[in-house]
């Protein structure tokens, strides 16, 4: 168990390296999407809320975890969506240009 | 949940996650942006349909209604947002983000508990700093949202032992987790921990103003990675330990670029309560030693004449046009001044607007070219070749007080050199101050001229006034 969490620590800290490296030069007009773009990447809590909802009996964990899925679905979908209507935006603006 | 996964799900987990990175990265340029977030997108998807292959996932038709309501009402809130309001949106959906993480987590303790065998160690410290983190992100999104949105007011909320109060919560947090360590089938002591994690969030929020909403709503957007990547290591999932940690990242990235567009350290904006306490006192010295000055005003006539007539005009778009909504007559107002000749450019300071590029999303919904937007470093250097410059609903960010106040309390902030421009047009409401509560010098210089009133309407009346000339 140590080891799994051991691994999964060098796994979160490698990441964070990665998204430093990969962020670190925005031109400030991408701030926004970029934003809303991330946030909605964390929706992936998604993904954990879908794991303790995937007992077929009723009890609390799963009652929480379907709770969890629709916020975290809200999260996703419109972070998505909305990033893409932000970027439409720019794009029509580029053909222009 | 250590249960072994099948390999096929935990490669495409991997895929997911190179989805998300490479999305991530072509983010960053406008070109590839909109693939960018399309590949994250599918990166997203493909997470979640292979999560429901889990054998551990069985309650199919629940999962499948809650996923459905889920992207119904994201679609909705998506298409019906004005992009006056993003910054709400984008703080509203950080905290569900976090509630979900902070759910996984306390759902997760449940299951253990009901298990009947005791709690490991890891399990426990994983959950705290899970229900932690999404309970802060969630209470402390929704205050920032109720203040954005004007149902809280906008300037810093403090009051007496605010302070002690905040360490005394955080001591309580700290011996209560210490004792759940200890005996962890203690459900009481688990959901007083929730209870604190809940009203820290409210509390860390409550006391920062307006004008620091740009710093909070990117600080609070990494707490989100942070609270996914810590429900992924309360469930031992790496997808979402990666993908937390990335969004975690580029959330403290953006937060840097805030606070140094502001010229204030993470610290200050989080303790500091900007405008309240001892910088009001400043600033009201600060209007006392104006009060003698006089500011002088024009009249959208004359303001379109020395606009119609000008070679060189630059608009300085502040957050009162957004609200005001002018952003569309402010671009017929450019076309306008184009068809006379005269060169327009857009300067944009790095946090005009409520949060980060807001400004730049604002502008192009109004259709605005995206060549004629400059950033703070580079229009600054033509302010003084330029002829007007016109600040529509900007204050603080054209402030010189914080080029040569040493007292102010935005002294060192970089700000837009509105006052090296040959003449300068002000369109505001009135003589107020802005969010950092500071008056501004600019306004009583002999070569700024005030042009009173709504944003919308003076814009208007201009663009019917060039029309005439």
């Amino acid at each position: 168990m140590t080891g799994t969490l051991l691994a999964s620590l060098f796994v979160f800290v490698l990441a964070s390296f990665v998204g430093f490296e990969v962020i670190n030069k925005v031109p400030p007009t991408l701030h926004t999407p970029l934003m809303s773009g991330a946030n909605a990447i964390s929706g992936i809590a998604v993904i954990g809320a879908l794991l303790i909802s995937g007992p077929k009996d009723w009890n609390v964990t799963v009652i929480l975890g379907l709770i969890a899925v629709v916020l975290a679905t809200i999260n996703v979908v419109g972070g998505f969506l909305v990033t893409d209507r932000m970027l439409q935006m720019f794009k029509k603006k580029e053909v222009k240009a | 949940m250590t249960d072994f996964l099948p390999t096929g799900i935990e490669l495409s987990y991997l895929v997911a996650a190179s989805l998300f990175i490479l999305g991530l990265k072509q983010l960053g340029s406008p070109a590839t942006a909109r693939q960018g977030n399309f590949l994250a997108a599918v990166g997203m998807l493909l997470a979640v349909v292979v999560t429901l292959l889990d054998r551990q996932v069985l309650n199919y038709q629940m999962i499948l209604l809650g996923l459905a309501i889920g992207s119904g009402i994201g679609a909705i809130a998506a298409y019906k947002v004005e992009m006056t309001d993003m910054p709400q949106m984008v703080g509203l959906l950080n905290g569900l983000g976090g509630a979900a993480s902070a759910l996984v987590a306390i759902g997760e303790f449940w299951r253990l508990l009901s298990t009947g065998e005791p709690v490991s160690l890891e399990a426990t410290i994983t959950i705290i700093l899970g229900v932690l983190i999404g309970g802060v992100t969630l209470t402390g999104s929704f205050v920032a949202f109720a203040k954005l949105q004007g149902l809280l007011p906008g300037a810093p909320m403090t009051f007496p032992l605010q302070q002690p109060i905040n360490a005394l919560l955080l001591i309580g947090f700290l011996v209560a987790s210490g004792y759940l360590l200890m005996t962890p089938e203690n459900l009481s002591v688990f959901l007083g921990l929730v209870a604190i994690s809940l009203v820290l969030g409210v509390l860390f929020v409550l006391p920062i103003g307006g004008g620091d909403m740009p710093v909070v709503i990117s600080l609070l957007n990494s707490y989100s990675g942070l609270a996914a990547s810590a429900a992924g290591f309360v469930v031992m999932n790496n997808m979402l330990i990666i993908a937390g940690a990335l969004v975690g990242a580029s959330g403290i990235i953006l937060t840097q670029i805030m606070c140094k567009a502001m010229n204030r350290s993470l610290t200050s904006v989080l303790f500091g309560a900007f405008g309240g306490g001892g910088s009001s006192s400043i600033a009201a010295a600060g209007g006392s030693a104006n009060q003698d000055k006089t500011v002088k005003s024009v009249d959208p006539e004359e303001a379109a004449m020395m606009l119609g007539y000008a070679r060189s005009v630059v608009i300085i778009p502040g957050y009162g046009m957004a609200v005001a909504q002018a952003q569309h007559s402010v671009r017929e107002l450019a076309d306008q001044l184009e068809g006379k000749g005269v060169e327009v450019k857009y300067a944009i300071h790095p946090v005009a607007g409520r949060m980060p590029g807001h400004m730049n999303v604002l502008l192009a919904e109004a259709n605005v070219p995206y060549p004629q937007l400059y950033d703070m470093d580079d229009i600054n250097p033509q302010f003084e070749e330029t002829d007007v410059a016109l600040v529509i609903g900007a204050n603080d960010v054209v402030n010189p007080a914080a080029r040569s106040d040493a007292s102010s309390p935005i002294y060192g902030m970089p700000i837009l050199e509105v006052d090296k421009a040959k003449h300068a047009i002000v369109i505001k409401r009135g003589m107020s101050t802005g969010f950092a509560g500071v008056d501004n010098d600019l306004f009583y210089k002999d070569k700024t001229m005030m042009l009173f009133g709504s944003a919308k309407d003076v814009v208007a009346q201009l663009v019917s006034e060039v029309k005439q000339l």
